[in-house]
């Protein structure tokens, strides 16, 4: 670890930079001198309110700081929003409709600013979006290849919270659920919170699935909210200094550890 | 992949593919002509694409917000809409199904503009393959003679301009129909594309056309009992895609 002469501030490291796949054409990963962290959960899990804190504590530490998340880009977000409202696209569309606006935001935000050093905060990433689509049913192998343009990031962590307290999160912060959150989508039952529950299970069933190959750190979302920034921060501090924990690797068993 | 027959539809879908100015919208217009004439149930299906996706993807043209990346995807979600909610039931129902360009526009398209074949072959493979696909092929010149010999306003992507190949648009748009023939000579035995000689009479063309769609399916199989759904009205020479401006 570098340090200044600022005392505090700390210089990351560069990390060694790879996309899943394909990646995108002519963008090289190697030019890529930020860090890229993602906060997965599901709603109500704590996500925004950790990511508040984060750039709170990363600016303070005198990093500069960009987010993202899903539905976000200039391309396609007010359409999706439209496409969601009235439930009128099949399965397969809505799946690519949302590829294309995590895609827009990977080429204009993400990759430009880890270009210029930034540190990147995702606010979900490619992970919920997979877990969405293989909950509905679709070909993981078929997913896999259209994110295979996704960059690595250098942490991933999903914060797990219990589907029953979830909905009673949701429910004091909104009073009602979410009708995606709740997956109605699947016709899993006409009843809302036990669509909701039931919905939530498979999708952490799936992410701890997704888990497995992607290896990201599982948050215990049932802490305070400070005992969970503190492990966040802790985690993030060993990253900025160069080295991964768990490194998020493509496959099992192929974990390498950095100096 | 598999065809919609191997696929046991009850429909067939016929596709043709080629250059722009290769002849293949009149091609296929006179085709479904004669399918209709013979009371078979056959629908044209035009590039209909939803408002929704519509919306999408004309901000991103005028705008000029595509990459080869979010080009091939928008383009690929419309697809699916086109697909999810109009070919498929159509197929299910037993018609004839023609398209005025198929996923072979993406392939040759995407990867002329950079997108890995693999990626972008995995990205439509939840499409059947059609049961018949015709390529018009033409000398490239004679295309683009048809096509630049009205000195039309090009568009921004449909001339390639986004490859930086040349800045101006009718020497990009040659530059990339060369690249766009190679992409699609390369297909052709892969997908068992039946190609027709688009130098040939436009009479001539027809009879292969009819000839070997007569061959490779059972069309008395396709009688219809009801009254034909109304395909939209259509200019012969109107374009199939969604609409986008012209370069100042």
């Amino acid at each position: 670890m570098k340090r200044t002469s600022h005392g505090q501030i700390v210089v990351p490291r560069r990390s060694e930079r790879r996309f899943y796949g394909h990646g995108i054409p002519k963008a090289d990963p190697e030019e890529l001198a930020g860090k890229l962290i993602v906060v997965e959960g599901a709603d109500g899990s704590g996500r925004s309110t950790q990511i508040a804190k984060l750039v709170e504590w990363l600016e303070g530490g005198g990093h500069a700081t960009v987010q993202v998340g899903l539905k976000r880009s200039t391309l396609v977000s007010a359409e999706l929003d439209r496409a969601q409202q009235g439930n009128i696209l099949s399965r397969t569309t809505l799946s690519l409709f949302y590829a294309t606006d995590f895609a827009d935001q990977l080429e204009n935000v993400i990759l430009p600013a880890l270009r210029a050093g930034f540190i990147v905060l995702a606010d979900r990433y490619i992970y919920t979006l997979m877990a969405r689509d293989m909950v509905r049913g679709m070909d993981e192998t078929w997913l896999k290849n259209l994110y295979g343009i996704a960059l690595r990031p250098d942490a991933v962590f999903y914060l797990n919270v219990a589907p029953e307290e979830l909905v009673q999160r949701n429910l004091s912060k909104k009073a009602t659920l979410d009708y995606w959150e709740s997956g109605m989508d699947l016709g899993l039952s006409r009843d809302m919170f036990d669509s909701f529950l039931s919905y939530q299970t498979a999708m952490q069933r799936t992410f701890r699935r997704l888990q497995a190959t992607y290896g990201f750190t599982i948050v215990d979302g049932n802490q305070s909210v400070e005992a969970i920034n503190e492990e966040l921060r802790q985690r993030i501090s060993v990253v900025l200094a160069g080295r991964l924990t768990r490194g998020p690797t493509a496959k099992p068993g192929r974990r390498k550890l950095r100096r | 992949m598999k065809t919609f027959a191997e696929l046991n539809f009850p429909g067939r879908l016929i596709a043709v593919e080629g250059l722009d100015g290769s002849g293949k919208s009149t091609q296929i217009y006179l085709l479904k002509r004669w399918l209709e004439l013979r009371g078979l149930k056959v629908y044209f299906s035009e590039w209909n694409s939803s408002e929704l996706v519509k919306s999408a993807t004309s901000k991103g043209k005028k705008r000029e917000l595509l990459t080869p990346t979010t080009f091939s995807l928008i383009h690929a979600t419309d697809f699916a809409d086109r697909y999810e909610r109009h070919l498929l039931p159509l197929l299910r129902a037993g018609y004839l199904v023609l398209c005025d360009r198929y996923i072979f526009t993406a392939f040759a398209r995407d990867v002329v503009r950079g997108c890995p074949p693999e990626w972008v072959r995995g990205i439509y493979s939840f499409a059947a393959l059609p049961d018949v696909t015709f390529f018009f092929r033409s000398d490239l010149e004679v295309s683009l003679r048809r096509i630049l010999d009205g000195r039309p306003k090009l568009k921004f992507f449909e001339a390639g301009m986004d490859l930086r190949l040349s800045s101006d648009p009718y020497e990009s748009f040659r530059l990339f129909q060369g690249r766009l023939l190679e992409q699609y000579l390369a297909m052709s035995t892969e997908f068992n594309f039946a190609v027709i000689d688009a130098n040939q009479p436009v009479e001539a063309q027809q009879a292969a056309v009819r000839q070997l769609i007569a061959r490779r399916v059972d069309l008395a199989g396709f009688r219809s009992t009801r009254p034909q759904p109304v395909s939209p009205p259509r200019s012969l020479f109107g374009k199939a895609e969604p609409e986008e401006e012209p370069i100042e």
